[in-house]
């Protein structure tokens, strides 16, 4: 065999050696290239979807930006600046800052509350780890309208049971706080049990004799939750935090759907609870149709909420390192 | 967990196919050699259009008719049909734009076939004067929209709470307890002593919006911007005044400040919690909707107080994007003639725009039977004639929104009527400017 495959080079030089140099090119090209290919898909769907849209958008937002007109005239900053000083931008920001934490704090605590509670020796515990998420897969846009009704000045049932108690009927529509906690029920009730879940993936991952020699040690079930759980837990909750932070600052369709009639688009006669999407909804539609600050708006909604979340990491960062350092280690 | 996954794969396919078969459906994509052609018409409300579509389709057997937005509210229809115009495409083959929205398409009429070129200009004489010219751009040159209603006022009321705060019932005489507005607000405090449970209006900006309209025909023919396009709301005298009658009307605590067109509005209609309702031609179609089978025989329909005025009113136009103009101009003309405002008026009560409908004796002598058989043909079509239009100028709808926001905060004890009416000027004017 050995001498058979000596024997050939020099029969067929030529053609072996442009084989086997295409071959190493071919075979560099695949080490060097083929990552890239294989990612590709993610980065064209991002440029496509997520990159483009981005960076028209900012385009748009330079310009006086009729939705129908045929021109649009470049103007620079000047949306922006304008929306510097429009103080009805600045009261959506407060809205959607208020409906944020106002939703979030109590909902990632629920959630946190609940996973501990399904991490435990149940009867029936696929059935409880189920019906948490069911409310999550219920359509936002029929929890916003049942809220609504639930909600309502005259008809509701919320109103109806205050009444009962002895309190007076609040009119959550047309009261900031009020409008504030109602929209805040509906995206806790959405929300807590798919957190919960994602609590209670992490917390199976948590080594079981980490528990077992804390419990030698005399750590009851609170000190072992706040002790070992939690910190371990650090990760999953920056990570919930964060989706939580892009979706609340997002927050669209349940203050949306919460008002109905002439220009529920308003969120309440004084923009009670109009969030920021909502008044970009105003301006880039009706029924102003002004595309070119209605895009400004949506990027300073980006970027407050890169601020907000560089915040919230920082603020775990400390608060989840200082519990590591003293408990874990 | 296999089968569970690989129904999920299949639900997935199932909702992917039936969005791409929706998608196809409407919009009228196919082409338009030989197989019969779907015309598309986006409406909101009720148009009352359904048995002239079965009549046109049986004479033009190469058309298919099918209606969109049915029933619904004018403030998501307006934003959904300038996307469409915006993205050049999703737009119905023949749109209905309401008059308050069509001055804001007037200033960008590209997106619009001129009917003119079509033979419009023929058809004239088939509408009242202002109308015509409503649905024409401010240079003459291009015809947008073809009218189909005009919104003559009436006031629509209950006769079972009316009869309950022992207030008379039958029509002739309800009309006579309020020549003016001043003498309906006197019925409304009577009405309210007599603690039937129920209030007397719906909703403060309605009413308001009534009255705007109607001392704003009657005085300049214009509410927020004068016909040169400058906005006057805090110098205009007409819309001052509508604002302190309406501030009149809050006072005496007539509202039950059901937000106009809400889901809590339209359960007030079903439980029967307000008495009267301003009531433009239209919205006897909207009442019967929301009211429901229920109520039917117990509305009746009696004059407004004050004198005549114009609220609403619709046009037909055809936008350049679609694929069967021919057609769609063919189908817009045929609702929109006498025979198609009769048929509408009919059907679902919007008052025809057509002098030649209006003196039909189809009209005249027709009856609505949810409202006590009240003879609407002579209610409405009586006036319709000596309509005085109140003009509108570019950013009409965004102004208007804040006037009557303003009015809702006063409803609502948010604001005083004076803080109330700063608002309503200062939030105008940004928005005027936006």
């Amino acid at each position: 065999m050995a001498v058979q495959l000596d024997a050939r080079p020099p029969v067929l030089p030529g053609p072996r050696t442009g084989r086997h140099a295409g071959r190493v090119r071919l075979s560099r090209f695949d080490t060097r290239y083929s990552p890239y290919l294989y990612i590709a898909p993610f980065f064209l769907l991002f440029g496509v979807f997520g990159v483009y849209p981005l960076a028209y958008t900012f385009w748009v937002s330079l310009h006086d930006w009729d939705l129908l007109g045929s021109d649009h005239p470049f103007v620079g900053a000047r949306n922006y600046t304008q929306l510097m000083a429009d103080p009805d931008f600045w009261h959506a920001v407060v809205n959607t800052l208020g409906i944020f934490v106002i939703s979030t704090v109590p909902q990632l605590l629920a959630a946190l509350w609940l996973a501990n509670l399904l991490n435990r020796q149940l009867r029936a515990r696929t059935t409880w780890r189920m019906a948490v998420l069911i409310p999550n897969v219920t359509s936002t846009a029929a929890v916003a309208i049942v809220f609504a009704v639930l909600f309502g000045r005259e008809f509701g049932m919320v109103n109806w049971l205050l009444d009962v108690v002895g309190i007076g009927g609040i009119d959550w529509k047309s009261n900031r706080v009020a409008s504030w906690v109602a929209i805040s029920a509906m995206v806790d009730w959405r929300w807590t049990g798919y957190n919960a879940l994602i609590f209670l993936a992490a917390m199976q991952a948590i080594p079981r004799d980490l528990y077992e020699s804390a419990s030698i040690d005399g750590a009851n079930r609170s000190r072992q939750f706040w002790s070992i759980t939690v910190p371990l837990l650090k990760p999953t909750i920056i990570f919930a935090v964060i989706i939580s932070t892009i979706g609340g600052l997002q927050l669209f369709t349940e203050p949306r759907l919460f008002h109905s009639g002439t220009n529920a688009i308003r969120g309440g006669p004084l923009r009670e609870s109009q969030t920021v999407t909502m008044y970009m909804f105003e301006n880039a539609f009706a029924p102003h149709y002004n595309f070119g600050y209605g895009s400004a708006v949506a990027w300073l909604l980006f970027a407050l909420i890169a601020v907000v979340a560089a915040i919230n990491v920082l603020i775990l960062r400390r608060l989840g390192g200082g519990a590591g350092k003293e408990d874990v280690l | 967990m296999g089968l569970f996954a690989r129904r999920r794969m299949a639900a997935v396919a199932v909702v992917a196919a039936t969005a791409l078969l929706t998608t196809a459906g409407c919009g009228g994509d196919e082409p338009a050699a030989d197989g019969p052609v779907t015309l598309t018409v986006d409406v909101f409300g009720q148009f009352g259009y359904e048995q002239l579509y079965q009549e046109y389709m049986a004479s033009h057997p190469g058309v298919k008719i099918v209606e969109r937005g049915t029933g619904g509210n004018l403030d998501e229809y307006s934003p959904k049909l300038t996307q469409w115009l915006a993205a050049g495409k999703g737009a119905g083959d023949v749109v209905a734009i309401e008059e308050g929205l069509l001055v804001e398409y007037k200033a960008n009429p590209q997106n619009f076939v001129n009917l003119l070129d079509h033979g419009a200009a023929d058809l004239k004489g088939n509408f009242l004067e202002w109308k015509w010219n409503g649905g024409m751009t401010a240079d003459g040159k291009q015809l947008i929209g073809l009218g189909t209603d005009v919104g003559g006022m009436a006031i629509c009321y209950r006769t079972d709470l009316f009869a309950k705060a022992g207030l008379p019932t039958e029509r002739d005489a309800v009309s006579k307890l309020w020549p003016t507005w001043q003498d309906y607000v006197k019925v409304g405090e009577k009405f309210k002593a007599a603690n039937t449970g129920a209030s007397f209006l719906d909703a403060a900006t309605n009413t308001f919006n009534t009255i705007l309209l109607q001392s704003a025909g009657n005085a300049q023919g214009y509410s927020y911007y004068d016909t040169s396009d400058n906005l006057v709301v805090d110098s205009n005298p007409a819309v001052r005044q509508a604002y302190d009658t309406t501030m009149d009307i809050i006072d005496s605590g007539l509202s039950g400040k059901y937000g106009a067109w809400s889901e809590e509005w339209v359960s007030a209609f079903k439980q029967a919690k307000f008495a009267t309702i301003a009531c433009p031609a239209w919205m006897t179609g909207v009442i019967e909707g929301n009211a429901g089978p229920a109520a039917k025989g117990k509305w009746d329909i009696a004059q407004v107080p004050g004198n005549g005025g114009n609220w609403g009113g619709s046009y037909l136009a055809v936008p350049k994007q679609g694929k069967h103009q021919a057609e769609a101009i063919e189908l817009a003309k045929f609702l929109t003639s006498a025979k198609g405002q009769i048929g509408a008026f009919k059907a679902k009560g919007p008052l025809p725009s057509s002098p030649q409908a209006l003196d039909d004796p189809a009209i005249a002598s027709s009856t609505n039977p949810y409202f006590s058989a009240a003879p609407v043909g002579k209610i409405f079509a009586a006036g319709a004639k000596s309509l005085k239009p109140v003009y509108m100028g570019p950013k009409n709808q965004a102004v208007r929104t804040e006037v009557e926001n303003a009015v809702r905060t006063v409803e609502l004890g948010q604001r005083n009527p004076a803080q109330g009416w700063t608002d309503a000027v200062t939030n105008a004017k940004k928005a005027a400017a936006k």
